[in-house]
Parts: structure tokens; sequence; C-alpha cells
């Protein structure tokens, strides 16, 4: 007979059996292209049936958001369960059910400053990966300097008249909703603005992608020309959107760092020496310096999410996450590119996978200006984390 | 497990902070023993204390006296110690001798671990063989003899060798130079005949020893662990010493960038705060970021290694090199920042540098691991 099992091997027990029942054989594979990646919505063609299956199982069980309620579509649990799940569907290299700006950005914003209403509706439909959203917070003349923006709701008693541009919008031409930053009183620069929700559906709003660097179109621009927004779809309070936003950009910023993706002890030495060789030893030394970044950054990334499960960290360590994995994440496309020669120069041919490392490569330069550019992470490191005057 | 330190593990960091800030400070240890051209490079008074702590036996089994902790909480001990450059020999007699010493037999255990455990002995460990950390060659011959070994060869870098009451030497007992087979673990006392200690000043005022072994005949009852077999104490001996430095790094690049973030808002140039210029801002964040990741990898190594982890060598690898540089950049940034004073021997900034300097050398620097990191991840 085994010895009696600890709560934490039997839920780990649980996961694991659960994991094997239901979760796909061709879902256990590292994602290769963009169909892969499972986004939901009103729209959304799944690849194949095993997709469909694995996100179906999955919001069954509240394994969407494992960490969230059970009343919002979630599983309810613990820091260290939710660290056991994680970990055995990293064990079987199980991919996400479903990929989601709602999951990652919206949903915690709402769970702090959503009313109950608002939690029950919208997070149920984000869990079960009903509706695609889209972040309205760029615009032409507010990148960094994000709070100028000038997108204007004109109150009209029961609902605002939205007028403006949002840019950078990333999927806006695939979303169903949008969660966006409106200006709602012109006097008052930082307390004037307001979270709302809207349907894209909704007459006067309109979508432009923007061809990028990489060839694709990832980004849209978005019009607004007088788009109707039902008051009750304010998130928070009147004016204080601002709050709202930047909670919102700390787990943006979390999302785009990488904190808690792939086999934290994988090395790209090993991938690329096995797929492309490297002979050159300097390369080689590169990609060992690497390795070690790499691999501290992992160890980085899951201290800071146990860290922040059980609220120890400071608050405003996303920042430095962000920083960190991006730009780790240049670094190791470039050693990509520069591993896999002239072979990783090709741009559309199929032995490239349609140039998938070339326009990776080139998608990854984006990394350190999203959200928050690289600089901007600094200044706020240097003015929340270490105080230094004036910053 | 989770990684951070839990309620047992910050209340030992609580106290190790306290008392190494006071006690081990670096006006009352490191410049004082310095000053007086001590021939330790450290004080036995604070051994003692370091003992009524019970910070001497945290790797000691419980059955053995000790207190039968991990990896983590010398860690804990040793990001004091590098905070306040504190000079002991915990690293090397309470992290490695501590280690070997654990794969020997009761009579071993049993002449070597009170001396540490009451802070009345020091430890040693002579491994390296020429100025770079290179332990896969071993050239120090053990050869039979008697009812026991002799040993002939040179060792370097021996930290206190000069100092201590035994070293732990590695020898080779079979094979080629290279053989990773065919070592084996020695515990020599300091007044074997034919051993002869040359004692050098290091950069960071800490003493170390030119090893020769000149037909040093031991007792078979020297011999920790196996004969022929000691590759695996060797390795073992090696990740504590490594992850131990790497978490005493960790603590000199904390110490360091502490100092250079509370000067950036002291001193004024131009009419402002030095710290008020973005360039230097940013500088700081940067770096920041790096001492977090480091402690972060060091961290998840002692974990690894507490759990017998198959991957706990790899990470270890990780953990010294990126808290090597790390504490690299801090101490560099740190003399920058501080303008000419950082140049002064009378600020503590460039103390600061030389420790960093000593003990990115020790138990291989970052280039050693990185290697290291891609030989294990195979290629």
């Amino acid at each position: 007979m085994s010895a009696p099992m600890s709560d934490p091997e039997v839920f780990r027990a649980e996961a694991r059996a659960w994991l094997e029942a239901n979760c796909p054989p061709e879902l256990r594979a590292p994602v290769q292209s963009e169909e892969d990646v499972c986004w939901g919505g009103r729209n959304f063609v799944f690849k194949n049936a095993a997709q469909k299956a694995w996100l179906e199982a999955c919001v069954a069980k509240g394994y969407t958001v494992p960490d969230w309620p059970v009343a919002y579509g979630g599983a309810g649990l613990s820091a260290a369960q939710g660290k056991i799940l994680r970990e055995e569907m990293q064990r079987i290299g199980a991919r996400p059910p479903l990929s989601s700006f709602g999951i990652w950005m919206l949903g915690p914003a709402l769970l702090k400053f959503g009313t109950e209403e608002q939690k029950v509706h919208y997070l149920g439909q984000v869990a079960r990966g009903e509706i695609r959203w889209c972040q309205g917070y760029s615009e032409p003349g507010s990148g960094s300097d994000l709070v100028s923006l000038q997108t204007f709701g004109e109150d009209k008693g029961d609902h605002w008249v939205v007028n403006g541009q949002k840019i950078w919008t990333s999927y806006a031409d695939k979303a169903d909703w949008i969660f966006c930053l409106v200006r709602t009183d012109k006097a008052n620069k930082y307390q004037g603005i307001s979270f709302l929700l809207f349907d894209m559906a909704s007459p006067g709003v309109s979508t432009k992608p923007i061809l990028l660097i990489s060839g694709n179109s990832p980004f849209c621009e978005t019009f607004f020309d007088n788009v109707k927004v039902p008051k009750e779809q304010l998130v928070g309070e009147l004016n204080r959107g601002w709050d709202v936003a930047k909670y919102l950009l700390g787990h943006e910023r979390e999302m785009i760092s990488g904190a808690g993706g792939g086999d934290r002890m994988n090395t790209i030495g090993a991938i690329l020496s096995r797929n492309s060789g490297v002979e050159d030893p300097l390369l080689r030394a590169e990609l060992a310096m690497f390795d070690v970044d790499a691999l501290a950054y992992g160890a980085m990334g899951e201290k800071f999410l146990d860290e922040v499960k059980v609220g120890k960290g400071h608050p405003a360590g996303s920042n430095m996450m962000k920083y960190a994995g991006t730009e780790l994440n240049k670094r190791r496309h470039e050693l990509v590119m520069a591993a896999g020669g002239s072979a990783a120069l090709e741009w559309d041919s199929a032995a490239s996978n349609g140039g998938g490392r070339a326009r990776g490569w080139l998608r990854t330069k984006a990394n350190s200006i999203e959200g928050g550019t690289s600089e901007v992470m600094l200044n706020v490191i240097a003015k929340r984390i270490l105080d230094l005057p004036g910053a | 497990m989770p990684l951070y330190h839990d309620d047992d593990q910050a209340m030992l960091a609580d106290s190790a902070r306290g008392f190494m800030a006071d006690e081990g400070a670096i006006a009352k240890q490191l410049r004082h023993f310095r000053d007086i051209s001590c021939k330790d490079g450290f004080g036995h008074a604070l051994w003692g204390q370091f003992a009524e702590m019970g910070f001497t036996g945290i790797l000691v089994p419980e059955a053995d006296g000790g207190l039968g902790m991990g990896h983590v909480e010398a860690g804990i001990v040793l990001e004091e110690i590098g905070r306040n450059l504190t000079p002991s020999p915990f690293l090397t007699s309470s992290v490695m001798a501590a280690t070997a010493l654990g794969a020997g037999g009761d009579d071993l255990r049993g002449r070597y671990l009170p001396g540490l455990l009451d802070g009345s002995s020091v430890y040693a460990v002579a491994i390296d063989e020429g100025p770079k950390h290179r332990p896969e060659r071993i050239k120090t011959k053990a050869e039979r003899a008697g009812n026991g070994f002799k040993l002939s060869g040179t060792k370097s870098f021996v930290v206190q060798g000069a100092s201590a009451d035994m070293l732990v030497i590695a020898a080779r007992t079979a094979g080629g130079d290279d053989d990773a087979d065919g070592i084996t673990l020695f515990a020599v006392p300091k007044d074997a005949a034919g051993l002869t200690l040359d004692s050098v000043r290091l950069v960071d005022s800490a003493m170390a020893a030119h090893v020769k072994l000149d037909n040093v005949q031991l007792d078979a009852d020297a011999v920790i662990g196996e004969v022929d077999g000691g590759r695996a104490v060797l390795n073992k001996m090696l990740s504590a010493g490594r992850v131990g430095a790497a978490a005493e790094s960790v603590g000199v690049g904390m110490g360091a960038f502490d100092m250079t973030t509370t000067y950036l808002k002291q001193r004024k140039q131009f009419g402002k705060l030095i710290g008020e210029f973005q360039s230097l801002q940013q500088r700081a964040a940067h770096l920041y970021s790096e001492l977090e990741i480091a402690r972060a990898a060091v961290i998840k190594a002692q974990q690894l290694l507490d759990g017998g982890s198959d991957k706990a060598e790899l990470m270890v690898s990780v953990a010294k090199a990126k808290a090597g540089q790390a504490a690299g950049l801090a101490v560099k940034e740190g003399v920058q920042m501080h303008g000419g004073i950082g140049m002064t021997d009378e600020y503590d900034i460039g103390l600061y540098m030389k420790r960093d300097r000593a003990l990115a050398e020790f138990m291989g620097d970052q280039y050693y691991h990185a290697q290291r990191v891609a030989v294990l991840s195979g290629y």
C-alpha cells in the first residue's frame, strides 16, 4: 500500500488523469502557426474537431480560466493548484485551450473594477470563449504618452456618442467587442478618461488592417464615427478609467513578458543545434550566453507568478518582467536568424513555412514597443521601484 | 514549491540580515582584518559567533548535531555575507567541506564535524590546479603506499588554506588526467608531513594558498567516500560551492546596488540630484532587473539541488553564470556612478568591486558555466 497522499499530490493525480482523458493527442504539440491558436469568438473557425473538443472540455471544467471563481466560469483553483495544473499541462505539452485578451487583460480588470452583473455577464462569455475582445488604447498622437488620448465620448443622458481613432488595435478586424479608453472630460487630463466596453458591430465602428514589416497585419486602425455606447457599459467610475487602464496594463505587460509560457528548461541552443547545426564556435558561445539568460529569466517568470498569486512582490514588477522578457525575446529571434543563415531569409517558400522565421523575427521587434516601450518600462522601474528623484 | 522563502526561511533571513549588518559589518570585519594585515584574513571570534547562531551546521544533518537544512537556507546566510562583504570560512567550511564530509564514514564525521559545529575548526577545499577552475582535469596523484596513500602535486586558489585545520583534497588514484573516474577525495590534516602552504593575499584581502603535496603520507581512514569513486562526491561539493558562491554574489550585487541608488539620491551636480538624470535612472533600472533575475535563478537552483532534481546541475551553472554577470554589472556601474569618490579606498564601493572579482572566479566564472550549460543541454 502506498503512503497517504497529501492534498497537492491528490490534486496532481486528478489533474493528470483529467488531462489524460480530455486533452486530444493532436493538442499535445507546440503551436506551429497562427491557425493552431484558438482565439474563440463569434466568427472563429476551428482548425479541426480536436481543437474544438479541447476547448469544450476545458470550458466545462473551468480550465480556460482555472484560477477565476466558479461563478464567473473558472475552476476556483488555489495558487498552488493552479501551478500544479500548469506544470501538468507543460509536462504533456498541452496547448492552451483558449488564447484571449479577455482572459489576459480585460478579465483581471473586470474582476477588480467590474460590478457583479458585469462580472457574471462578461467574464462568463470570456471563459466560454464566446466573445473575442480587442483593446482600444493607443491613438495616432498618443503612443508612449497614452494619457494624452483624444477619442471623445459626448454625454447624451443614457449613453455616450463616441468619436475618434485608435491605432495598433490587435486583431480589431477579428474581434467582437472592444475595451476602450475614451475621454469623457476634456478639462481633466488624468481624471477625464473612462473605460468603456462596446460591440465592434455597433454602427459607426470601422477597422483597417495595417501592413507591417513582417508582411502580416495583426494590428488595425480603428475608427469611431458617432458610435452609441450605453452607460451601463462603463467599467469602474466615470472619469476614473485611467486607474482601470493602468491596472490592465500591468496584466498586458505580464502577458507580453512571456512570464507564464513554455518549457522553462528547454534551451534554444539545443533546438538550433538539432535543427540547423551550429558550427561556428562564436555563435555557439552566444547561444550559451543567451541560454543562461533565458533559463534565469524562466526562473524569474516562475517566481514572479508565484509571488503575484499570494500578493508578494512589487506591484510594479510586471514592468520589469516586460522589459526583460521582450529584450530577451528579440535576442532569441536574432539568434534563430543567425543560426538559420540564408534558409531563414526565405519569405514565402513552403520549405520556410511561409517565411516563418523571418516574419517571426520581424514581429518580435514590436515586443519592446507595444504595451509600453522598454524605455518607458525603465522609467517606471526608476520611479516606482527605485524611487529615484524626479523620475 | 513556490519560488520564494517560506515563513521559517524568512525568519532565518531576518536574523541573518541583522546579525551580519551588525557583527559582520565592513568596518568591523573586512577593513579591520585587512588593515592589521591579518594572516587569516578573517576573525575567529566572528566564526565562533556563526557557531552560536547555528550557521556553521546549517547543512550538517541533525543526526550529526547540525540543523539539517538545505541550500536555500545556506544561501540566505551567504547573501547576507555578500551584502556585508563579511570575511568568513562559511562557504568553504560549512558549505563545501560539510557537503564532502556528509559522504564520509562515521569516523571522519566524528573527527571533523564537532569542530565545525562549535566554530573551533576551519576547513578548506583544494580542487583547482591552475589559475582557472577546471575540475574535469585532476593531475594531483595519490598512490597506494603501505596502509594508505601518498599524495603528490600542487593545488592553487585554496581560500583560507593556511588557516585551515583540514583540507579536502581531490586527487587521482587511477586513470588519466582528464578521466571522470579514478578520483578520490581525502581529508588532509594541516600538520601532515610533506604538505606546504604558501599563503598569498588576494585583491579582495582574502588569503589563499598555493598548496604543495610532496609525498604526503595518509592513512586509509583519510579517504572521504569511495576510492576511485570520488567524482560523485566532488560534483556534489562543487554544486554546493557554486550555488553558494552564486548566492553570495547576489548579496554583493545587491549591496553595491543599494549603496549606488542611495548615492544617486544624495549627490548633486548641475544643481540637481544626479539620480534625476534619465541616463543614470535607466541604467539603474536595467541593473535592478538583472539582479532580480539572478536572484530568481539562484533560488531555483537551490530548490532543485535540495529536491535532488536531475535538472539541478544545469540550473546551478545558470545561477553561477547569471549571478556573476549581474553582480559584475552592479559593481562596475557602482564605481562609475559614484564618480571620483568611487575610486578612493575610503569609500566602500571599491571593496564590492574587489570581492565580486574574486567571487566570480571562485568555482568557475560565467564563461565556464555558460559552456557547461551548453554541454548539459546537449550542444
